[in-house]
């Protein structure tokens, strides 16, 4: 299976990233500059941490128009799994593949710290190595991290099963403790938390790369196990 | 030409943290009579006249780029100009 970490103009989450697909899950991973107009070759898609375009606008909003994105839109469609970390997750709020959006986090102030999550749903290709109501520890690092959606989004959201993590102990004031969502189809999913940086005692935790391996066994299920 | 000027601010159901620390803060200047605060973001834009509608285009760069509907309004005025 192999990866591509998407990099814009101020990624700075882009070699976490491949550092974590590369020496601690063992896949294959390719940088792609954001200009990029061709992800066939590519199983899987990442979206780094960061502040792309300086967060200029709206964090994620100049993004959204980049070479890159309508590939991007095109791989989600298309079924493979796209995972959007932190600025990752903003890019993918305002290019509509996921829905709602992000506010300052109602301290104002830049979190950077280990959080709590709760696994809610280990039915996703994302989570399948977990256990439902799981706790792991992942760090977030954002100013701007405070989901909100409105009524009717977060009970479709609900609905659907589309929350895959919530915080323990919310930090930034998210409608109802939201991490980490996916689309309706669950290929595509957005969170705050970090896992690249949770994939090592090192590091701190190793919580993460579960994540990581739960894609690729998804992956390898599919289209490996079929041969 | 045109000069569009645009005015982008959070919906009034979502929070404005940042308003209400800057209101805070007038309250603490002694500005009792300060309400509510909100913080928007201000766009001039200049455009060429055209063989275009003005008001969809505008709505169209308002809504797809300048502001995020899910959590923002926006209003515009339009002044024309001599281009200089």
């Amino acid at each position: 299976m192999k990866f591509a970490v998407i990099v814009f103009p101020g990624s700075n989450c882009d070699t976490d990233m491949y550092h974590a697909v590369k020496d601690e899950l063992g896949s294959d991973v390719e940088y792609v500059w954001h200009d990029a107009s061709d992800l066939s070759g590519f199983d899987g898609i990442l979206l780094p941490g960061g502040f792309s375009y300086g967060d200029y606008l709206r964090s994620g909003a100049i993004a959204q128009f980049s070479n890159v994105m309508s590939e991007v839109v095109r791989a989600a469609k298309e079924g493979k799994p796209v995972l959007g970390v932190c600025n990752g997750f903003q890019i993918l709020l305002e290019t509509g593949l996921l829905p709602g959006a992000m506010r300052r986090n109602e301290s104002l102030k830049f979190i950077c710290q280990p959080e709590e999550l709760v696994v809610m749903n280990d039915q996703t290709l994302f989570t399948s190595q977990y256990e439902k109501g799981e706790v792991i520890s992942v760090p977030v690092a954002h100013g701007e991290g405070n989901y909100y959606c409105d009524e009717e989004t977060l009970k479709l959201l609900k609905e659907n099963d589309q929350i895959v993590f919530t915080y323990a102990k919310n930090p930034n004031g998210s409608v109802e403790d939201i991490a980490g969502i996916t689309n309706q189809e669950g290929n595509v999913l957005g969170m705050m938390p970090h896992p690249e940086r949770a994939v090592d005692e090192l590091l701190g935790s190793k919580d993460g790369l579960k994540l990581f391996q739960s894609i690729v066994k998804s992956w390898r299920e599919r289209y490996v196990a079929a041969t | 030409m045109y000069k569009v000027k645009v005015y982008v601010t959070l919906r009034e159901s979502v929070l404005d943290p940042q308003g209400k620390a800057v209101m805070h803060s007038l309250h603490k200047m002694g500005q009792s009579e300060v309400e509510d605060v909100r913080i928007g973001k201000y766009l001039e834009l200049t455009l060429q006249k055209g063989d275009y509608d003005l008001d969809e285009k505008i709505v169209s760069m308002c809504s797809k780029l300048l502001s995020n509907p899910v959590i923002e309004d926006y209003r515009y005025e339009v002044e024309e100009v001599v281009a200089q």
